[in-house]
């Protein structure tokens, strides 16, 4: 009998903990799914060129050659040089790093918050949820980059403003989002079970509810960092973004508007960059969500 | 359904007073004195006092926000700190060219999303469909501005195109700025209608895929329907029920979407007014013009909703 009982014990014990199989579990769904394969090794090249990339460009981002304007591309600048000079080639592969900064910790802004607000509007319900919600409403009623644009007018434009701007106009989807998670999790059973043990409320939503959330969050946070990279590059577009001679991509589009028809490799480079993380960043959102939440749409 | 409407109606009441709440803040989140921004930096203090006092900031904000909403309800948004203008009359001017850029930017979307999604529905995992996804995903993921540039260089500036690209030619059919006639609308509707077209196929394919596995499909085929009258008879009558809302929120999109779409190609709507008037800090002008915007999505929204609860009759119109 007692051998019997120390067997089992010896099986609980070797028995995964849970958040390691959910774990396994998705690295398993991750790698079936082609297209966030193909994403995620995009994403991860590009992470590299930017960490490491600088250090191999022939040219620094601001290295200015008065005798060699808008020179076409060729062996020694292989996307030409803009009208400074300066080698467009280096500016796109510094300006990497800019991008996915301002990606990833929009993301991350916007989505801290945009979670803290639906879990506390999802799990306190009531006056609570009215009140978060309607603000959510009211920062949905205005169309995306608008926003953005209100905000960076007040704040000036800057690089770390941008990120603050494009931050605040995603928080009201994360908060949607998770509210409605947090809603169907609030209500199951085993959460009352807990409750009834004394759980705190604290401990409800970080051990219970936030792992039960992170599915279509995490979905969402991959294709929100290309809605950020674009909207950042627009707002840089349009003079309200980084200073010169910063190599953010949405800036050098803006010089190579005026130089179209003179040297139009200004312009085009740093659009076919911006597409490329754009775009590898909404084949991993779409491969992540066939993988991890099949029933969300779009 | 009447009751419905009136509902929602009042629903949007607190977040029209939310709106303007914001839109009033922005002028008084600005760091530092706004008048003094607003007159420049250099201006003498008679000059800075004058602004203050045209702008009422001396007064407690719960006074200031009041006399504002009072000001809106008569249809006055304020006047210029440039040029003393009205700021509605500035924005009326510009108005229609933006509703017009955005109205023929969904047309063409939804044109073009509803062709390419039923299509690679119809045909899943054929070539049409892998290329048109392929295509779509690409519309998503480039920056609206670029593709207007490029728009602009290869059929409006007629460009010398290098001798390694193959059977290109670049053309000068179209204008590269301005509004009004046939070619100055061509490429800027392009230009802002691409990424909604892509949204809107692509919402289409996964809406109908879906429709097209329900029994009641199976039954009319069963019975022996044409596949044309399959598709387009039963299953795209309510595939479509969820693109109507796609298309609703593609608008507010697309307004955003029509400032860079103006500052790329030059036109005078409301988005280049608030870009101009941002780099000048005019912000009676930039305040009105972003009110009158989002006064616009929140409208749209709300005829969408209606719209989409009218067509799908499943939906109790009471709960």
């Amino acid at each position: 009998m007692n051998v019997q009982t120390d067997n089992d014990a010896m099986k609980v014990k070797k028995k995964q903990h849970p958040r390691a199989e959910a774990f396994k579990n998705f690295m398993y769904r991750f790698r079936k799914n082609k297209a966030a394969l193909i994403g995620g090794i995009l994403i991860l090249s590009f992470i590299v060129i930017a960490i490491v990339g600088p250090f191999f460009t022939p040219y620094t981002f601001d290295e200015q050659e008065m005798t060699n304007k808008l020179a076409s591309p060729s062996a020694e600048n292989w996307f030409g040089t803009d009208h400074f000079g300066r080698d467009i080639f280096s500016r796109v592969i510094h300006g990497m790093k800019i991008t996915l900064y301002i990606g990833f910790f929009s993301v991350i802004l916007g989505g801290t918050v945009g979670v803290f607000l639906g879990i506390i509007s999802g799990y306190y319900g009531r006056k609570v949820d009215a009140i978060i919600m309607r603000c959510m409403d009211v920062l949905l009623a205005f169309p995306g980059i608008l926003l953005a644009l209100a905000i960076v007018s007040v704040l000036g434009g800057s690089l770390n403003n941008v990120v603050i701007a494009v931050a605040v106009f995603s928080v009201p989807v994360f908060a949607r989002i998770v509210r409605s998670s947090t809603l169907e999790v609030k209500n199951l059973e085993y959460i009352d079970a807990i409750k009834a043990l004394g759980a705190s409320d604290g401990r409800i939503i970080s051990k219970h509810i936030l792992p039960n959330v992170m599915s279509p969050l995490i979905v969402q946070a991959t294709l929100n960092i290309a809605t950020a990279i674009l909207a950042a590059s627009g707002l840089s577009f349009l003079g309200l973004g980084a200073d010169q001679p910063t190599p953010e991509w949405g800036l050098m589009l803006s010089d190579g508007r005026n130089y179209l028809f003179k040297a139009p490799h200004v312009a085009f480079f740093p659009g076919v960059a911006i597409v490329c993380v754009v775009l590898a960043f909404n084949i991993l959102g779409d491969g992540l969500r066939d993988a991890l939440d099949p029933k969300m749409k779009l | 359904m009447f009751t419905f409407i009136v509902r929602r109606l009042l629903q949007t009441i607190p977040v029209l007073i939310g709106v303007t709440i914001l839109v009033f803040s922005l002028m008084h989140l600005i760091p530092g004195d706004p008048a003094q921004i607003m007159a420049g930096e250099s201006a003498p203090g008679h000059q800075v006092e004058a602004i203050r006092d045209r702008l009422g900031l001396n007064e407690p904000l719960p006074v200031q926000y009041g006399k504002y909403v009072a000001n809106l309800m008569q249809g006055d948004l304020g006047t210029s700190i440039r040029n003393s203008k009205s700021v509605a009359g500035e924005i009326g001017s510009r108005f229609w060219v933006t509703v017009e850029l955005a109205v023929y930017s969904t047309i063409l979307s939804i044109f073009l999303g509803l062709i390419a999604g039923i299509v690679s529905a119809v045909r899943q995992y054929s070539f049409a469909d892998i290329s048109l996804m392929i295509i779509a995903l690409f519309g998503l993921s480039m920056p609206n501005f670029w593709l207007g540039l490029m728009l602009m260089q290869w059929f409006a500036i007629g460009i010398d195109v290098p001798s390694w690209i193959p059977f290109i030619e670049s053309t000068n059919w179209f204008k590269p700025s301005g509004w009004g006639s046939f070619s100055q609308v061509v490429l800027p509707v392009i230009t802002l209608g691409t990424s909604g077209a892509a949204i809107i196929a692509r919402m289409t394919r996964s809406s109908l895929l879906e429709v097209i596995s329900e029994d009641y499909i199976r039954t009319a085929r069963a019975k022996g329907a044409k596949e044309r009258v399959v598709i387009y008879r039963h299953a795209l009558k309510n595939a479509l029920i969820p693109v109507v809302t796609v298309v609703g929120l593609q608008f507010g999109g697309l307004l955003g979407g029509t400032v860079l779409t103006e500052t790329v190609f030059a036109i005078n709507g409301m988005g280049s007014l608030i870009i101009d008037n941002i780099q000048a800090r005019d912000f009676p002008i930039v305040q009105g013009t972003i009110l009158v915007v989002s006064l616009l999505f929140v409208f749209v929204n709300l005829i969408v909703d209606i719209s989409y609860h009218f067509l799908n009759k499943r939906i109790d119109l009471n709960d």
